[in-house]
């Protein structure tokens, strides 16, 4: 098949031929890094936390009238109410483990801190690694699913209990396997020593787990993401938090019976709606934004591809109307039904090439000029690339039909007037 | 001739369905795809305080240095040291210290299980310089503040849960182990976003329910229920030691009422830290912002990136309709090109084909436009999946809205008319009348 034909009758369409590669430009440009973002938040979504997120809930419940935590005698009745709690809590049918724990990973709620080789660090120094701290209890590793590479778990005589607000030394710590990396780089981390918020009394790293993802899910935690540290300490202040796992299938019985239950062992405390959730909660909320984003992105994507096949199917019927007589003419000269076909085919694939060169470029400047906005990464290769192929075909699906209905006009309307 | 051309634009909708039900469908996507993600914008971007944004500022004093500040910038609320420093100078007309607090309302007598109560510690001035609306009573005075007064303004919807919405003021209750005295009730009362503390909040937070004197709030070492961000290495223990520290948890504001009150304030915070750093306290130069609300808001980046990614992509999406409707409207123009030939042959000028065919495009405007406004409003009824609650919340379909999906469907469609109906005006009249 010849181009030159199509070429100059195009020639004679140019608004037309310009609209659609256009409109194809654009919409690949656009599809291209909508799908990049789904894909990254999809990514995101689903990366796993470290612990075993099925029959795990997690309660807030804040005190009336507690005692002051910045006295001595105060962090003393505190920490008698949490362990009153704790002990009710683990005596809780259904329940297999109870943990104190100052957050879990997705909560948003962190308390960051650096730790470093050297004593006496200033936060915000250049030796020092951004972690979130964990302050839990002897039951943690099995309440949080954690898994143990190296080192060991914390034992009841580990644990020990202060002040929300008191700075005492740290002496042990289990670290993830991320940081433990970042820490030391040549060989294991545990025996080794680490100095956490510029403290100048060292912290032994006993154990380190494969994984555990820090609270925070905002971009800002994005660096250190995977330092966690936990340390075996109860906090005493007028609130407290505690995660508890269940038995399988009796997640729901326990979120029901939690409330009841501490009110019994005192009532002078706030627990509302929000106050027991169970890690799906926690999870769903914390990555709300994000599915919610990949679903409008994924809507987008389907009509603005409806659309661009509609606008191909509107104009080249139009085209297929307009040029009723010659296509009479040239069946009449003895070209064949597929020979019609093909020239529409091809005529479509000139154009969607164009709109697609142009696409290309239009997606590129636009992941640049989103990089230099928002915090996004290059858009890869093989995304264009997938693009631009599901460009032509559905260009090619589009065209289909008008081109079908143009080799069907019989030889005999070149005899009659158009 | 207007209402003939529109009678003759409805006939030509109905002549080619399958086309005009595409361009409708284009339009009304593309509008309400745009209308979606601008009411989110709107509503996250507005300006919570319109009368006075320009007169409220909010003053920063770099307390950490250029080691430990946020690159270059001042941290985003003061130490006790500097707020107390800037609290006695009283250089402004009108000032007002903050910080978050909670507590916990006991409720008389056996009644139900206590209340959690949010608020502020706050100074006097907060009310009038945040134009705070009263059901009843108002705030308190000055020399509240320098008694240390148990004085305590409620929400409406606290006061409706304590007293059962009856005027309060003079009545007393317990908060936190403490009886106060109410001396006001606020109005529904919660600006979005709360330009006033975005420290600790991300500026869509539930309407606070107290609000209690700050130096009583201080008395009784009530820490921050917010934010508190530290630097170097923490070495304090007791209350004291917390407040000499580098700790930053207060939030001032200021209101300025002219450029030369807002440069002499400007002056006076540089002077001030200027003198810190001659005292010694501070070891670098007078590093001071002094932002107003709206520069604050920016700066804090209120508006959250999904919605703005959104509003772009949606931009986007609406141009592409927009280029689809051209190619549609100019095949469905020139597919009449005979009759324009006609029309024109038997006296009509272009100018008079230019004008119907854009009133004819102004009521495919019109038709995408109100299945747009029936997509509008489902979106936002919708709008939660993706944004935060209290956010979507914000969103909502009002007669503002309802006019600008409206104009901007016609508009956003004639300027698409223009190429079609040029090319339509611009047939020749012979060639069609000879090719027929």
């Amino acid at each position: 098949m010849k181009l030159h034909p199509i070429l100059a009758a195009l020639r004679k369409h140019k608004a037309g031929t310009v609209l659609i590669s256009l409109q194809i430009a654009l919409t690949l440009a656009i599809v291209c890094n909508a799908i990049f973002i789904i894909g990254q938040r999809i990514e995101r979504v689903n990366r796993p936390t470290g612990l075993n997120e099925s029959n795990l809930l997690l309660v807030t419940q804040q005190w009336v009238g507690a005692p002051n935590a910045d006295t001595a005698d105060g962090v003393e009745k505190l920490d008698a109410m949490q362990r009153e709690d704790l002990a009710a809590l683990r005596n809780l049918p259904g329940v297999v483990s109870v943990t104190p724990t100052n957050s879990l990973p997705l909560l948003n709620s962190s308390w960051t801190g650096s730790v470093s080789h050297k004593p006496g660090a200033q936060l915000g120094g250049k030796d020092n690694t951004r972690t979130a701290y964990y302050f839990i209890g002897d039951q943690a590793m099995d309440t949080f699913g954690l898994k143990l590479v190296a080192g060991r778990a914390f034992t009841a005589g580990d644990v020990q209990h202060q002040g929300f607000r008191d700075q005492p030394p740290r002496p042990i710590a289990i670290i993830t396997k991320a940081l433990a990396q970042k820490l030391f780089p040549d060989g294991s981390a545990v025996g080794k020593v680490m100095y956490s918020d510029g403290s100048n009394a060292p912290t032994t790293i006993i154990g380190v787990v494969e994984r555990m993802q820090t609270p925070a899910t905002g971009s800002w935690g994005n660096d250190f993401a995977w330092y966690s540290t936990l340390i075996p300490t109860r906090l005493d202040a007028n609130f407290a938090r505690y995660a508890v796992r269940t038995r399988p299938g009796q997640l729901d019985s326990v979120m029901r019976a939690v409330t009841p239950l501490l009110y019994k062992v005192n009532p002078l405390r706030v627990l509302d709606d929000d106050s027991v959730k169970s890690f799906g909660e926690i999870r769903a909320k914390a990555y709300r934004a994000d599915v919610g984003m990949a679903i409008l992105m994924g809507v987008i994507c389907l009509v603005l591809i409806a659309v661009t096949a509609a606008g191909i199917v509107g104009l080249t019927s139009f085209w297929v109307g307009q040029r009723h007589r010659q296509i009479g003419v040239r069946r009449a000269l003895g070209a064949r039904k597929i020979d019609i076909l093909h020239y529409f085919q091809v005529e479509n694939l000139l154009i969607a090439g164009i709109g697609v060169l142009l696409g290309i470029a239009l997606a590129i400047g636009l992941n640049l000029w989103l990089m230099t906005r928002y915090e996004m990464t290059r858009l890869p290769v093989l995304y264009v690339l997938v693009g631009v192929l599901a460009m032509l075909v559905i260009g090619q699906a589009a065209v289909f039909v008008p081109a079908r209905r143009a080799s069907n006009v019989p030889p005999v309307s070149a005899t009659r007037a158009a | 001739m207007f209402t003939y051309y529109l009678q003759l634009g409805l006939r030509s909708l109905r002549r080619n369905p399958a086309l005009t039900a595409l361009m409708v469908m284009a339009i009304g996507f593309g509008v309400a795809a745009s209308m979606i993600t601008y009411s989110v914008f709107r509503a996250v971007s507005g300006n919570p305080i319109p009368g006075k944004s320009a007169q409220l500022f909010t003053p920063q004093v770099d307390g950490w240095g250029p080691q430990q500040n946020l690159k270059g910038e001042p941290a985003e609320a003061l130490g006790y040291i500097d707020a107390m420093a800037l609290m006695r100078a009283h250089e402004a007309k009108r000032q007002t210290f903050l910080y978050p607090v909670q507590l916990s309302v006991m409720l008389g007598g056996s009644r139900d299980l206590p209340l959690n109560a949010n608020g502020y510690a706050v100074t006097a001035d907060f009310f009038s310089m945040f134009e705070v609306p009263f059901r009843y009573g108002g705030g308190w005075s000055a020399q509240d503040d320098d008694a240390r007064a148990s004085a305590v303004v409620i929400s409406g919807k606290l006061n409706a849960k304590l007293f059962g919405g009856a005027d309060s003021v003079g009545r007393t209750f317990n908060l936190g182990g403490h009886d106060y005295h109410v001396v006001g009730v606020t109005s529904q009362w919660n600006p979005r976003p709360r330009f006033y503390d975005l420290f600790s909040t991300n500026g869509f937070a539930d309407e606070p329910d107290i609000y209690m004197v700050f130096s009583r709030a201080l008395d009784l070492q009530m820490r921050s229920g917010g934010r508190n961000s530290c630097r170097g290495s923490l070495s304090y223990t007791t209350w004291q030691g917390y407040l000499q520290s580098n700790c930053v948890w207060i939030t001032p504001w200021v209101e300025l009422d002219s450029p030369a009150e807002v440069a002499s304030y400007r002056r006076f915070l540089t002077n001030y830290a200027a003198d810190q750093q001659h005292a010694g306290r501070f070891g670098w130069a007078a590093n001071v912002r002094l932002r107003d609300v709206m520069q604050w808001l920016d700066y804090e980046h209120v508006v959250p990136p999904e919605s703005r990614i959104s509003l772009v992509v949606a931009l986007g999406f609406f141009l592409i309709c927009l280029v689809n409707t051209i190619g549609l409207l100019l095949a469905k123009f020139m597919r009449r090109s005979g009759e324009i030939g006609v029309r024109r042959a038997l006296g009509a000028t272009r100018r008079e084909i230019y004008t119907q065919y854009l009133i004819e495009a102004a009521t495919i405007g019109l038709a995408g436009g109100v299945l747009g406004l029936l997509l509008t409003a489902v979106g936002v009824s919708g709008v939660g999946i993706l944004f935060r609650p209290e956010i979507a919340k914000l969103a909502r379909l009002d007669v503002s809205l309802v006019g600008l999906t409206l104009v901007v469907a016609i508009i956003a469609t004639v300027l698409a008319a223009f190429y079609p109906a040029w090319r339509a005006a611009h047939v020749q009249p012979a060639w069609q009348l000879k090719s027929s």
